[in-house]
């Protein structure tokens, strides 16, 4: 009982000499990948042509 | 403030201008994710990285050609944001809604957190925290790069990202995360006090409405 499981536990274990993320920080990376993933809204788009014209 | 000895900088070619360019929209979509990580609300985090574009255009014969175009492109993003935040311009906007539809896990994918949570208890914790999570935990910066970003040791930013992740694996393992991060009078207050600190120096408590 005590055991096969991953536990919710604040000390993770070690892994060479890293400490191992806990569960949020694969969130956290998911949260910013789910940005940088998201199509570039043409605001954007505009305003990066005009940057054209105006250099 | 005294220029003096500044050194005079290099004029760039078309080629070098249009290579700039290049490198410059290449790095939108991390400016976007690291903005909205800082600032919590989707339509601000694109308005500060307009601003953020525009400054760096305008700054483009600063960029030393070879360097790393996001790391620049963040210094520039970050000082915008503590300039924006100390002018009132994202203190209790924090949308709650537009967060969670935004920041929703994909469908199908199992997480023992949801993203709105984790977004939330992100954006409680104190600035400059948080952004050095942002950078090393999520945009995958060294800790040199994140101390040059953001002006500090090196030393600062492991005590930073390792406070900052304490204070979240406590909140989240203790179900503790607040419902509403930046609405929250006590934790907007704190969170604008560290970044009176961070700033730069001249912590001027700044008055709410």
């Amino acid at each position: 009982m005590a055991g096969g499981k991953k536990t919710k536990r604040g000390d993770a274990p070690k892994t060479g000499g890293k400490p191992s993320d806990p569960e949020w920080a694969a969130g956290l990376k998911r949260l910013y990948d789910s940005v940088v993933d998201e199509p570039l809204p043409d605001t954007f788009k505009d305003l990066l042509s005009k940057l054209d014209s105006a250099g | 403030m005294g220029a003096e000895t500044a050194p005079p900088l290099p004029v760039r070619s078309p080629d070098e201008k249009r290579a700039f360019k290049r490198e410059l929209t290449e790095v939108v979509p991390h400016l976007r994710a690291f903005a909205r990580g800082l600032c919590g609300r989707p339509d601000m985090a694109d308005d500060l990285v307009q601003e953020t574009l525009l400054k760096a255009w305008a700054a483009q014969d600063r960029f030393e050609p070879g360097t790393s175009m996001r790391a620049w492109t963040f210094v520039i993003l970050r000082n915008a944001y503590l300039t924006d935040m100390r002018r009132n311009r994202f203190r209790g906007d924090y949308d709650e809604t537009v967060a969670e539809r935004v920041l929703t896990a994909p469908a199908g994918q199992e997480e023992p957190i949801h993203l709105s949570d984790m977004h939330r208890a992100l954006l409680t914790l104190p600035a400059e925290r948080r952004e050095a999570l942002l950078l090393v935990g999520a945009g995958g910066f060294s800790y040199e790069e994140a101390a040059q970003i953001c002006g500090c040791a090196v030393g600062t930013i492991k005590s930073r990202v390792g406070r900052a992740r304490a204070a979240l694996t406590t909140m989240i393992e203790e179900g503790n995360i607040p419902d509403r991060a930046i609405g929250d009078p006590q934790a907007h207050r704190a969170i604008l006090e560290e970044l009176d600190e961070v700033a730069a120096g001249n912590g001027r408590a700044v008055a709410t409405r």
